[in-house]
């Protein structure tokens, strides 16, 4: 590559930089405190339908081995 | 030349400049840490999961697997040149597709469940309709010029892939072209996941770097640092303002959207392993994590602490998922094995 192509790959590439720079910069923050108190009501509102975290009674588990039963 | 020199001068300037900023404005709205707010959160203790169902087939490692959206069928894909589909209820196998090259990476069900993909060193995408009589390859998607690494659905018509050429892309299923080309990683894109309003998708590449992309815009509109080696895995929280990460550089961390930034590591000293895939449980409390040390480690997502472990595996966990109706956890490994947990 030409030393010519390469300096204009390299500022096509610092154009590139500045303007993706410029788009993440102009976003709109959320204070953390907000975003996590979010997360916390989130997990706290979903918990009782989080099978993993409630635990799954024998006779609703789909991945348990089902055992025969013997009639006695 | 000397103009040239003054524009690049220029340019610089503006991207320091513009860095300071993001870094200040990130500051800004830092007010405190999401494990300082979960102080109030009760603790879970101990979570210990059962192990319901061993799953043999595979004849060498696995690389991947993903669940079916009906929570009860699941693909994986090993070394072995397969793509396995099983009924996780019974353990059986349904299908077996035949992949042209071996050397697969990822593997993907589409929601409708009518069609997986797979990928790898062949830098294709190959999507293969599994309800026809035996499967049969409908597309395969040829433009990559790195492995397919990371591929998902947006429906029978649209794929994302993420590939080891630095890019992610968009594919048209029904003309089998790119819409799509999503650069801006500067190392290899190793994991992709859609935002649950799939509007938006994330990626994690080998620059340490996780970055979220609007779909329909092709732009990335947020990059996310503090990772410091090869990001392997990513997944959305369900309710899609916060991302999780895990890396290299053996730990996971949540990046929350809205403040831009991290609010939380999960890292352990006695955890010198590195991190190969992450899901979440239905609440998001839970992060379950694939690691190099052939366990799959529990945390906690608001207190940061490991809360319990899978073992079982004889080799490095490569793979984890958890079913839309959150019923159980599925790991896979280079063992050959896959593992149901609940």
């Amino acid at each position: 590559m030409s030393s010519k192509t390469q300096s204009s790959s390299s500022m096509a590439q610092a154009r590139r930089t500045v303007q993706q720079l410029r788009i993440e910069a102009s976003i709109e923050r959320v204070k953390v405190s907000k975003a996590s108190s979010d997360l916390m009501r989130y997990c706290g509102e979903h918990a009782k339908n989080d099978p993993l975290l409630m635990g799954i009674p024998a006779s609703e588990n789909p991945f348990k081995d089902k055992k025969p039963c013997t009639v006695l | 030349m000397a103009a040239e020199k003054a524009e690049m001068d220029k340019l610089k300037k503006e991207c320091d400049a513009l860095r300071t900023q993001i870094e200040a404005a990130r500051k800004a709205v830092n007010d405190g840490s999401m494990s300082a707010s979960a102080g109030g959160v009760a603790g879970l203790g101990r979570i210990q999961l059962k192990l319901r169902k061993n799953l043999k087939g595979h004849l060498a490692k696995i690389y991947a697997m993903h669940w079916s959206a009906d929570s009860r069928q699941m693909v994986s894909a090993s070394q072995d040149g397969k793509l396995l589909i099983w009924d996780t209820f019974t353990g059986n196998k349904l299908v077996a597709v035949p992949l042209k090259s071996a050397w697969v990476m990822s593997v993907a069900f589409a929601p409708s469940g009518n069609l997986v993909a797979s990928g790898g060193l062949d830098n294709i995408c190959t999507v293969y309709n599994i309800k026809a009589a035996s499967p049969k390859t409908l597309r395969e998607l040829d433009a990559h010029t790195g492995y397919l690494s990371c591929c998902r659905f947006l429906s029978d018509t649209e794929i994302l892939t993420a590939s080891g050429d630095t890019t992610c892309c968009l594919w048209d299923l029904e003309t089998g072209k790119q819409k799509t080309v999503f650069t801006n990683h500067i190392g290899d894109c190793m994991s992709l996941a859609l935002s649950p309003d799939m509007n938006t998708f994330i990626s994690g590449a080998c620059d340490s770097l996780a970055k979220l992309w609007d779909l329909r815009e092709g732009a990335c509109k947020q990059t996310f640092s503090g990772h410091t080696s090869d990001i392997n895995a990513i997944a959305f929280f369900q309710n899609g303002h916060a991302i999780i990460t895990g890396s290299d550089d053996c730990s996971c961390k949540m990046y929350d959207l809205r403040s831009d930034q991290e609010v939380i590591t999960y890292q352990d000293p006695s955890l010198n392993a590195g991190v190969t895939s992450v899901a979440l449980s239905n609440s998001g409390r839970l992060i379950f994590a694939g690691y190099d040390d052939f366990n799959c480690h529990i945390w906690d997502s608001l207190k940061g602490e490991k809360i319990g472990v899978l073992s079982g595996h004889d080799n490095r966990v490569s793979c984890t998922g958890v079913p839309n109706d959150g019923m159980g956890v599925c790991t896979g490994s280079w063992d050959s094995f896959l593992k149901l947990w609940n």
